[in-house]
């Protein structure tokens, strides 16, 4: 069949000229400063110390973390119990929780975030039921809305995976566990956690990307003045057209998102070596 | 649920869907005010959707998204096919290669991928609209086709095409009535992922659009930075086309199992 070799022969120019170009783009442009050309390529760091020499960056680094740590806590917190329940149940009733979770998925995102800009007006529905118990705060344009904004568009990618792993574990083992005398919570700690942390792992990476990258629920619910790291890098080329200083900032974006990966997968492992009962 | 769901449990996921829900069901109940507040109902009215309707932006906006999304769709998945087909005959390290590289769009953040495409096209000089957010999505869609087809390719007996060649068939009619038969499911579901990722795109859109060229979330964008409860009409349409396509597809198994079943009897 090695006819039908020739078949991938466009889609590797394609990838060539779309995929491969562009990275390398992005890396020439954040090694250069503005005025290089061809003839006059110099290589520099520049760049990178101009963003890690700035306090205002590093707040915006620091600030785009925190979010992004505090919303993956939260939606593998609130997304864990919810995979666990619906992993329980059978038939129609998981098909039609399942449903229920994917639907607003399917919904865009933009359109998502814009429906909590009237919920948490300063005179929105959710004020005004604060109001009733006495209490008068601020929701609109500050962390909590973003992160509000952020789990409510990624906790689903959350209990999806969970919801996973958990379904594909060998119901036997539990029961195995409780006849040799482990109790629920033990049951739970010592076989069921275990087992689906590849799901919560791979939760953590769907939540975690795009939370750390994201520049419209900022722009959305936190307002002009809630700049993250997304928004810099959006400013960066559509407003100040500085090309090699978004280019720079975006592979340190880079960075950052794959040492966490890398520093996920290690307590995946070491979390297994030591309390998983296969390895 | 069943008995073994205790009532703790069933209060948490309605908390949970009602987490879901309540923006969803807000935008819908507000696309009817009749005054322009996003926060208080004064009574019930169809004047947003007379305005969306109205509206050349807005209408434009649609028009675009829908348009860009089938085209992406249709050019997405016919060349993840062929590529798929071609990849799975390809020898270990073209394979590798392409899939890695494949996959780098996936795994980047959009505003990646989003700032490389600007400048790649802003480089070529390339006229910034309805080409550069064509090839873009199609650019962005392609790897999720090829990568629904290829555990279908992967479980594929590679005698059916060879006994196919055997009795006569040319490649090209292997190609059509044997091997793409068999990985329908794949393209099927690839399509479907390629068209919503086009369909709900905002970043990369956002980045390397121009001229006026808009899409629903670019447009959503724009407008949202003022109240414009028209936004929530459009919504609204969006949010009743997706319910009722997810419960058709989901509800048409299960009548066809019963009839089935019924059929038996």
């Amino acid at each position: 069949m090695r006819q039908f070799r020739s078949m991938a022969y466009p889609y590797i120019i394609w990838i060539a000229a779309m995929i491969v170009v562009p990275m390398l783009m992005i890396f020439m442009y954040a090694f250069t400063v503005k005025g290089n050309d061809v003839t006059t390529f110099r290589f520099t760091i520049e760049n990178f110390g101009k963003f890690f020499s700035d306090a205002i960056f590093i707040e915006v680094l620091k600030r785009s973390l925190f979010i992004a740590v505090i919303t993956t806590i939260i939606c593998v917190l609130l997304g864990y119990p919810a995979a666990y329940i619906i992993a329980q149940t059978e038939g129609k009733t998981k098909m039609f929780l399942i449903l229920l979770i994917t639907l607003p998925m399917w919904i865009n995102m933009l359109v998502r975030t814009y429906a909590w800009m009237g919920i948490l007006q300063d005179d929105g529905i959710l004020n005004s039921i604060l109001s009733i118990f006495g209490l008068d705060v601020k929701l609109l344009h500050t962390s909590f809305a973003v992160i509000l904004g952020m789990v409510y568009n990624f906790i689903p990618f959350m209990i999806l995976q969970i919801h996973t792993s958990l379904s594909k574990m060998d119901k036997s083992l539990i029961e195995a566990a409780s006849d040799l005398g482990a109790n629920k919570l033990q049951c739970f700690l010592r076989v069921t956690l275990p087992l689906s942390l590849p799901g919560v792992i791979s939760g953590i990476t769907l939540v975690f990307l795009p939370a750390v990258s994201s520049f419209f629920i900022p722009k959305l619910l936190g307002g002009g003045q809630f700049v993250l790291i997304g928004n810099v890098i959006e400013s960066q080329f559509l407003t100040a057209g500085n090309w090699n200083f978004g280019s720079a900032i975006s592979l340190i974006m880079a960075v950052i998102i794959m040492i966490s990966m890398y520093i996920t997968k290690k307590v995946d492992k070491v979390e297994n070596g030591e309390r998983g009962i296969f390895n | 649920m069943n008995k073994k769901t205790g009532i703790f449990s069933k209060i948490y996921i309605f908390i949970i869907m009602a987490f879901f829900y309540i923006p969803i069901i807000y935008t819908v109940i507000f696309s009817f005010n009749s005054s322009k507040s996003l926060t208080h109902f004064e009574g019930f009215s169809l004047q947003w959707y007379d305005k969306m309707f109205n509206d050349a932006t807005m209408m434009q906006a649609v028009f675009y998204t829908i348009i860009i999304a089938v085209l992406a769709t249709v050019i997405s998945t016919v060349v993840g096919t062929i590529t798929a087909i071609g990849l799975s005959k390809s020898n270990k390290i073209v394979k590798a290669v392409v899939e890695q590289i494949n996959s780098l769009p996936i795994m980047n953040p959009e505003i990646v991928t989003a700032i490389g495409l600007l400048m790649l096209f802003s480089t070529l000089a390339v006229k910034k609209g309805f080409m550069t957010m064509l090839l873009a999505h199609i650019m962005f869609c392609i790897p999720y086709v090829i990568l629904s087809i290829m555990p279908k390719l992967r479980s594929l007996d590679p005698n059916l095409a060879d006994a196919a060649l055997d009795l006569g068939a040319t490649p090209w009619q292997a190609l059509i009535k044997v091997i793409v038969p068999q990985i329908m499911p794949g393209i099927v579901s690839g399509a479907l992922i390629a068209f919503t990722m086009s369909f709900d795109d905002f970043v990369i859109s956002y980045f390397v659009t121009g001229n006026g060229v808009n899409n629903i979330s670019i447009m959503v964008y724009t407008m949202s930075k003022r109240i414009n409860p028209s936004i929530n009409a459009i919504s609204t349409i969006i949010i009743l086309i997706i319910t009722v396509v997810l419960i058709v597809i989901n509800v048409i198994p299960v009548i066809k199992e019963r009839k089935f079943k019924k059929g038996r009897n």
